[in-house]
């Protein structure tokens, strides 16, 4: 671990809270991508605004662009069309990319351009204390909903896959091992890869809803049994398919328009 | 029959491009054309090197969006529509990181969507391109009529303290020459130049003359691990996948990129960034005529300033001694060459435009020894001529 973290963090120790999950995902996406051995400099890992968005902004020694709250996959679609030879990694979380960057990520999805999406879902709003999220539980407590959220959550995976994601996984942070093969698996996967790694947040979510973080693990540990998870939240794999991607369509396009004249270009 | 009416409008309306198409391969051959504004501006910024364009339909910017979607492609470009104008200028601002000259075209509405990313251009120093062609607000307004009123969203829309570069060209052929412009000065000084049209112009044909591509100036950024530097505290500027690692933020940052909420740190950021701006000398360009004997004079911009000059050359033949000045910069505002423009005789100072009085207000800011009357015109109908001289003579009169 020590050679990983001087050959892909810029410095060290980061400032997660304790019990938080952005540091296991850290690690797990350090120790996919070492284990892809592709090229460090084709990497570009986009993050918005949020916790979530610290992950590689700054302490992953790649090209990090971190952005502006909820557009991180717009940016990464404009930075993926310019150069079609990164491989983009976008970070965000439930509110960030659930909330106010919805829209992009659902029209993302339909594009199926080459992206990764790791979404981090932790219920909550957590960088500004804790308030009511698209994915917060009904009836559980925030500093914005003290009665109870009156809403219902999204489900991100069906959304997406709806959408037209053409790789869609969800995993929780108590399972690094099967998140770094479904890390590696989305990198390489050519379409629009999603991955919804459900986290905890005790310091914000936790503290007003009992939960502290053994019992994030015990309820993680609870879903990841394929036995014990019956009408829970399913985990896994559920999307993985072949469907014609974005940049090869624009550059099918290129050729098309470029044909036409009857002189080839580049 | 219908169909076939649709398909024959689609292909007069059409018919120019297929022609440079074929017979003249990339670029537009240089010579004579009667274009829209709105194409003369999307032509522009191809010559420019533009090679990602990204936005989202309205009026009256649409026609930059089509004209590009089928030229870009044909220029080895891309073409993108965005699900809305927040991930157009998204887009754009990732494009130009990824190595691209990019640009997005919109109208008031979609600028206003756009600020919160306008001002993250300013804060990385992203060279990109806005484009916004004005019609009459507020909100959807008169969707389909010309106005200037995007005057001062142009200079402070975003939030934070920055400098912004905003060009107003007032004919189709300035359409052109001033994409390339903003193209230039965004590469140049390494920021986001909005290129500020009316419907009018985009929406109006007329002459448009293609020089020839050598003699037309194409400037680029200077790359990190370039040896030439610029003055002025311009930044090279790193590219994504060129193993530069960079760490890009919106967030208080060192030169480095490395986020630092210092308070010196971050005063000295945005006063570096913003005296790119106010210490240059080569960005600001003015108009103006007959004023040396005047008594009087009009000022304007866009497509306003047209009929403010013919009401100049009228006024001078019935003996009214009127000068003329237009601003073919809006911001940073010229201040001192305004000033310098002012004689004694000077005592009259009419600013016509399609807006509630906004140049106007800057124009009181700095000429302090003259009448300043502002000559207003709301409901999206461009100021006529006759208004405009009956202003001046009932104030000139007035007077004596």
């Amino acid at each position: 671990m020590q050679e990983l973290m001087k050959k892909y963090l810029r410095y060290l120790p980061h400032r997660f809270c304790a019990g938080c999950g952005n540091g296991i995902v850290l690690n797990c996406f350090v120790r996919a991508i070492d284990q892809l051995k592709l090229d460090t400099d084709s990497y570009l890992c986009v993050s918005g605004i949020g916790c979530s968005s610290w992950i590689p902004s700054p302490y992953l020694n790649l090209d990090t662009f971190h952005t502006l709250h909820g557009r991180a996959i717009a940016y990464a679609t404009g930075a993926k069309v310019a150069n079609n030879k990164l491989n983009v990694i976008v970070f965000t979380g439930d509110g960030d990319g659930a909330g106010i960057g919805g829209n992009h990520l659902i029209h993302a999805a339909r594009r199926n351009i080459d992206l990764t999406v790791l979404l981090l879902n932790n219920y909550t709003y957590g960088m500004t204390g804790g308030q009511v999220a698209p994915t917060t539980p009904h009836a559980s407590l925030t500093s914005t909903s003290p009665y109870g959220n009156p809403e219902r959550p999204f489900d991100l995976c069906k959304l997406v896959e709806a959408a037209g994601a053409t790789y869609v996984a969800r995993w929780t942070v108590f399972q690094p091992r099967a998140l770094i093969k479904s890390m590696k698996e989305a990198i390489l996967h050519k379409g629009f890869s999603f991955i919804e790694i459900l986290s905890p947040c005790p310091t914000e979510y936790g503290r007003r809803n009992q939960l502290s973080i053994r019992d994030y693990l015990n309820y993680f540990k609870e879903l990841s049994n394929p036995q014990g998870n019956g009408s829970k939240i399913p985990l896994g794999v559920f999307v993985k398919k072949e469907a014609p991607e974005f940049c090869m369509q624009l550059n099918l396009i290129k050729m098309k328009a470029q044909g036409k004249r009857g002189e080839k270009i580049d | 029959m219908e169909y076939q009416t649709f398909f024959s409008f689609f292909r007069i309306y059409l018919s120019p491009i297929k022609k440079y198409q074929e017979d003249y391969g990339i670029l537009m051959k240089p010579g004579r054309y009667l274009v829209l504004g709105d194409i003369a501006c999307a032509e522009g910024a191809i010559y420019a090197g533009c090679s990602l364009f990204a936005g989202y339909p309205i009026t009256p910017a649409t026609e930059i969006a089509e004209y590009l979607s089928r030229r870009l492609p044909e220029c080895n470009g891309y073409f993108l529509q965005m699900e809305d104008e927040i991930a157009s200028s998204a887009a754009i601002i990732g494009a130009s990181w990824a190595g691209a000259k990019a640009m997005t075209a919109t109208s008031g509405p979609g600028f206003s969507l756009m600020q919160e990313n306008i001002s993250y251009a300013y804060h990385t120093e992203t060279p990109i391109v806005i484009v916004v062609v004005q019609r009459s607000g507020p909100s959807t307004g008169q969707a389909t009529y010309p106005a200037q009123q995007e005057f001062y969203q142009a200079r402070y829309g975003a939030h934070g303290d920055y400098e912004s570069i905003v060009l107003s060209p007032n004919s189709v052929q300035e359409a052109f020459d001033m994409t390339i412009r903003a193209f230039n000065l965004s590469e140049m000084y390494r920021l986001p130049v909005i290129l500020l049209m009316d419907g009018a112009i985009g929406h109006m044909r007329e002459e448009l003359i293609i020089p020839k591509p050598e003699t037309i100036q194409i400037e680029y950024r200077y790359k990190l691990g370039d040896p030439q530097t610029r003055e002025n505290q311009i930044l090279p500027m790193g590219q994504f996948g060129e193993g530069h690692k960079l760490l890009v933020t919106g967030s208080a940052h060192e030169i480095s990129g490395k986020r630092n909420y210092a308070p010196e740190v971050h005063s000295a950021t945005i006063r570096r960034i913003c005296s790119k701006i106010s210490n240059a000398s080569d960005i600001i360009e003015i108009e103006s005529r007959y004023l040396d004997d005047a008594k009087a004079v009009i000022i304007s911009y866009g497509i306003s300033a047209r009929p403010a000059y013919g009401a100049v050359l009228a006024l001078r033949k019935k003996g009214i001694k009127v000068g003329f000045i237009r601003f073919k910069t809006l911001w940073p505002f010229p201040d001192i060459i305004l000033q310098k423009l002012m004689n004694e005789d000077i005592n009259h100072v009419f600013v016509v435009e399609m807006n509630n009085g906004m140049a106007v207000r800057e124009v009181q800011r700095v000429i302090k020894n003259a009448k300043i009357i502002s000559v207003t015109q709301l409901g999206g109908v461009i100021p006529s001529m006759e208004s405009i001289i009956k202003k001046v003579e009932a104030q000139m009169e007035c007077k004596n």
